[in-house]
Order: C-alpha cells, then structure tokens, then sequence
C-alpha cells in the first residue's frame, strides 16, 4: 500500500522546513546531473593514463588538453547555457574566424590601435548574436535553422570582405606587448593565457545560472516557454541575451587566436560547431532544454579536450580520437538519461523503505 | 461578507460566426468552491480564458469586489488575483522544487554587489507553503519537479497560487488526469484552499468530485448556463442527468430544427 502522504490538520507549527536538511550520500551523489560527466571524464583520463603514459601525465601533456579545453569551454559555457534554454547555436563556427579576422583587418592591415580592433570583433560576435536571437524571436523558426543560415552568411561575408579589404583570405597581426599578455600568450611557456579567461568565464556563468534568477529564467524558460512567458519572464529578450552571449564568446576566442597565431585565416573555426555541442552534451545537459549545470559543462568540455589530445600520446592513430568520441557521446547521453531518471525518482529514505517491502 | 468577489454579468462570447457561451451570469464568494460542469464543447475552457484574461467577452461585465474588470493579458488577470492552475499544474519537470515555485520572482539578497538568488529561501517558502496544504512527504526543497506524483505537482502549482495572493482560484479539471487516490489528495487540497479564504472556481466533468467539494454548482451546456443550483439541492443521478440528458435533448432539438 502507498504511503498516505497527505494529512489533513494544515497548519502544523512543528512542519520546519529547514530541520530536514538534504544529507550528502552516496545517493545523492549519484542523483547529481554531472555524475554522469564525471564518471566520463574519470574513464578517459584513466584510459589516456594507461595507454599515454609519463607524457600524457607531464606538465606538457596537461597544457596541451587544456589549452584546448579553454578555447573550447569559453564557448561550450554560452552554448550550453543557450540549450539549457532550448536553443542551438551553430553560428559560433563562423563568428570565430570572422572575429579573427576582423581585428586582423582593423589592427593587422589598417593599423588602428589594438583596442579598436578588439572592441571592432567584439561588437561583430556581439551582432551576430543579436541577429541569431531576434531572428529566432520574430520568426519563431527553429533556432537550427537560423544560425544555420547565419553560419553560412557570415562565413561568407568573412571570405567575401576579407578579399576585397585585405586581398587575401590570411592577414598578418602584430599585437603591442599588453594586449599579447592579456589575451594570446603562455604562462610558463606551456598555458595559454586563454586559460584564466576561460576560469573567470566559468565563474561568471556559474554565478547566473546557479545564483541569480537569470538563471531560474533560463531553465524555466528551457522547460516550458508557455509557462515561463505566464510567469512574467521576458522571454524574447532573454533569447537575444543568450544569443549575444554566445556571439560574443566565440568573437571573444577568435580574437585571441587571431593575438596568439599573430595571424588570422577566414577557414578556421568551423570545428567548434560540433565540438562545442559534444561538449555540452557530454556535459549532461539535455538537448532539448531545460537542465544542465555549469561543473557538467566543464567536464564534458575537458573530457573532449582529453581525448582529443591525449591520443598523440598513445601508440594509437590519432584518426581513432573520432571514434573514441563518438561512442563516448552515446554512452554520455545515455548515462546522463539513466542518472536523470535516478534524480527524477529521488525518494526520501523513509518512502524507499516502504517501497522495498 | 456576502458581496460575490468575483461576479460575471452577462458574459457573451463570439468568434466571428460562432456563439460560445450565451449570456453566463456566476459569482462565488470568498471561501466557496464554484464548480463548473459541462461536457466537452460546452463552453468552459472558453469561460476560463476570458477569467484569466487570455480572451475578451463580446459583451458583458467581469467584476471584482463590485468593479468592473478589463483585461488584456494574462499578467492583468494575475495582478488582480486571479490565478489559474491548469491540468497538468504548468510546472516545470527538471526544475527544482523551490526554483519552479517561485520562477519569475525569485526571492533575492545583496552580497556585495551582487543580487543573489536566495535558494535557501526560496525552497523553505515553497515547502512550507506546500505543508500548508497537507503535502508532508516534501521535505527537500532541492529535489525535481519532476519526481512528484501529478497530486502533489497540483498542489505546488495551487501552493504557488495562494502563495504569490491569489484571491480568485481557478482550477482547470485538476483531477482528470489523476488516480483515485490522487485525485481525492487533490480535493482534500481544494479544501484547505478554500478554508484560506480563497474563492475557488473548479471546472470539472466529474460530477462526483464537484458534489464533494462545492458549494455552489452551475452547469455548462452548449455554452449557456443551463443549471445553478447550491449543495444538497439536487441529487448526484440528477446533476449527472442534467450533464448528459441536458445536452442530449439541445441536440435533439437542433437535429429537429434542421429537418424543417
């Protein structure tokens, strides 16, 4: 017989909320939606361990992913924070090299100062993204089909404007000391500096989608739009917020590509599309919106990295990464459903008890 | 005391061709359970979005405490407290329970420079408010919607309701969905509402559910009021006569009318 969980008397002066405090088990460990990722990134670092040895685990091994990890996290973070509210970015693939490519132009071939430069590719990504977002506000189209158009007209500009302003698709930067420290050198000759970008960056997302009510609005909004627009949340504008962020994110990181190659080309980029989606997914956020974690993103974002550098240190053909990626995709979002579910039916210990009679 | 809180006068509805609902004239009172019957088509979804501010009335005068209301959003009819709990309770599966009670005003604080979503705040509220209404298993204001059983969700969503003031209830078939045990959580719920002092209007075709709760009923058919009557004066088989025998005979009557 089912637990009769309702009592009649309303007003009990003893019902404290705060006397039942949520304990840290190993159960609810498990019911954390980034167990899923953690466990992930656990099996890799220990596969890449076994099979990568000594260098895999030197400092050099370690810079190498996580260079790689903060490029792609600064990007994943928007990303993910855009499907958490039930959206997709494609365009981030074409604002990276547009960006580059624009202070390469500003600063590089015209010889602007180098802040202009910066805050010209900042306010492209910035743009872009408000673009992406009115668009998809006003139409109500699929957010997949819009940045996908975005990506490919903005792709094009790129190429388009690249050769009739610079007359070539490759333009040279030579940044002044500061901004070479600030956004495009190695600490250490090993870190990129992208890196403390990349941690501030996490912070920063953190703080909305935990601790502010932004983030409330973004998984409520993820959830069910209809209701989240009865609740009196601003849906549409926290659309185009969402999409500046990521516009401005990924302008952010082919900037700082453009300050530490001293050189932006109009093709790179377009690999950040997928992986930046791999990553969230990976992260245990649901593709359809509605639930997702700032430490998931992280991990499904170094988890990646790992496997996509750590196979240079193995004996293994690095074409193998891309498999190795592919079923670690699937099993993620398989055992992130599985750990979901676990959270869904998280009962208290006293209804697990009756359940198990 | 007596004066209706909620009083609609007159209520006519159109779109463009198409009459649905005819001269409706209801009130309820605050403490009272309305319940509003009728089968499907007869009106009532139409009644409660001009209640709750998604449609206008062609014609006709909605008034709260004696004056007459206009509303042309939703967020009109909730500011004047009137809130409506739907089918499935409009929450959100993967939110938290005190994240969704409180989605779009979140309670904050300062910390330094910055506002601060107050968790801890926000799930205390939203568990003892769902204690309030005798939902005592939920005692962590972390855990998923999504994990509550469809009773309990309802009583998050009605929790939510009385919480944020609602002084006009309004229950859209609450109890369709549910089991029989969960449905009769939910009526006990409707209760402990009505006992805050809210007026409740409950929309429902089970006429056992509405006979055991209301107070006042008034039956739909063909949207126009066809019955109003208050507890104890008709019997369960003639409520249930009057739903399905009612809309039986306007039918009859509309095929006789074709064949002339």
């Amino acid at each position: 017989m089912k637990p009769n969980h309702i009592t009649v008397p309303a007003s009990d002066p003893s019902a404290n909320a705060s006397a039942d405090k949520p304990k840290v088990t190993l159960g609810n460990l498990f019911r954390r939606p980034e167990t899923g990722s953690f466990i992930g990134l656990l099996s890799v670092f220990v596969f890449f361990t076994i099979f990568g040895g000594q260098t895999f685990l030197s400092i050099s091994g370690a810079a190498s992913w996580l260079n790689v990890a903060a490029e792609l996290g600064i990007i994943a973070l928007p990303v993910g924070l855009l499907m958490i509210a039930g959206h997709l970015d494609l365009s981030v693939g074409s604002v990276i090299p547009a960006s580059s490519m624009t202070i390469a132009i500003v600063s590089g071939h015209y010889g602007f100062p180098m802040p202009v430069g910066i805050a010209a590719s900042l306010a492209l990504g910035l743009v872009v993204g408000f673009l992406n977002g009115y668009l998809i506000v006003r139409t109500d189209l699929p957010s997949f089909v819009v940045t996908l158009g975005t990506l490919f007209a903005v792709a094009g500009l790129t190429l388009g404007l690249s050769v009739i302003l610079a007359g070539s698709t490759s333009v040279a930067l030579k940044s002044d000391p500061i901004n070479k420290m600030l956004f495009g050198d190695f600490i250490d000759g090993k870190f990129e500096v992208i890196l403390l970008w990349w941690i501030a960056a996490m912070i920063f997302v953190d703080f909305i989608l935990s601790h502010s009510k932004y983030g409330n609005w973004i998984l409520a909004l993820g959830g069910d739009k209809i209701s989240a627009r009865n609740a009196g949340i601003p849906t549409e504008k926290l659309n185009i917020a969402l999409y500046m962020g990521s516009g401005l994110c990924s302008a952010f990181v082919g900037m700082c590509q453009a300050i530490l190659y001293n050189s932006a080309q109009v093709s790179a980029g377009q690999s950040f599309i997928f992986n930046s989606i791999i990553a969230v997914v990976i992260g245990g956020v649901m593709l359809t919106g509605g639930y997702g974690s700032v430490i998931g993103i992280v991990l499904g974002t170094m988890t990646f990295a790992i496997v996509n550098q750590g196979i240079y240190y193995t004996g293994f053909d690095a074409n193998w990464a891309s498999l190795i990626i592919g079923v670690l995709l699937l099993a993620a979002v398989l055992l992130n459903n599985t750990f979901r579910t676990m959270a869904l039916t998280h009962a208290t210990p006293r209804a697990k008890a009756k359940e198990s009679k | 005391m007596t004066a209706p809180l909620l009083k609609l006068s007159g209520i006519n509805k159109s779109f463009g061709p198409i009459d649905v609902l005819h001269d409706i004239n209801l009130e309820v009172k605050a403490g009272e359970i309305l319940c509003l019957l009728g089968d499907n088509g007869a009106g009532k979804s139409t009644l409660i979005r001009i209640l709750s501010g998604v449609h206008k009335p062609t014609s006709g005068e909605l008034l709260i405490n004696g004056k007459p209301m206009h509303f042309n959003t939703p967020r009109d009819a909730s500011d004047n407290g009137i809130a409506t709990v739907h089918q499935f309770g409009g929450t959100f599966p993967l939110m938290s329970i005190g994240r969704s009670f409180f989605v779009g005003a979140e309670p904050t604080k300062r910390w330094g420079p910055f506002e601060v979503f107050d968790r801890k705040m926000a799930n205390d509220i939203a568990v003892r408010e769902m204690r309030q209404l005798g939902i005592t298993r939920i005692t962590d204001g972390n855990r998923l919607v999504g994990g509550l059983s469809g009773g309990e969700r309802q009583a998050l969503a009605i929790a939510r309701a009385v919480h944020f003031g609602a002084s006009v209830l309004i229950l859209d078939e609450p109890t369709a969905a549910l089991g029989v045990k969960e449905a009769a959580h939910v009526l006990r719920i409707v209760l402990q509402a009505r006992k805050k002092g809210v007026a409740v209007i409950f929309i429902t075709h089970n006429v056992i559910h509405a006979l055991t709760v209301g107070d006042h009923f008034a039956v739909l058919i063909r949207g126009a009021k066809a019955a109003d009557f208050r507890k104890g004066e008709r019997s369960r088989a003639e409520v249930t006569d009057l739903m399905a025998g009612g809309e039986a005979m306007a039918e009859l009557e509309a095929e006789i009318e074709s064949h002339l």
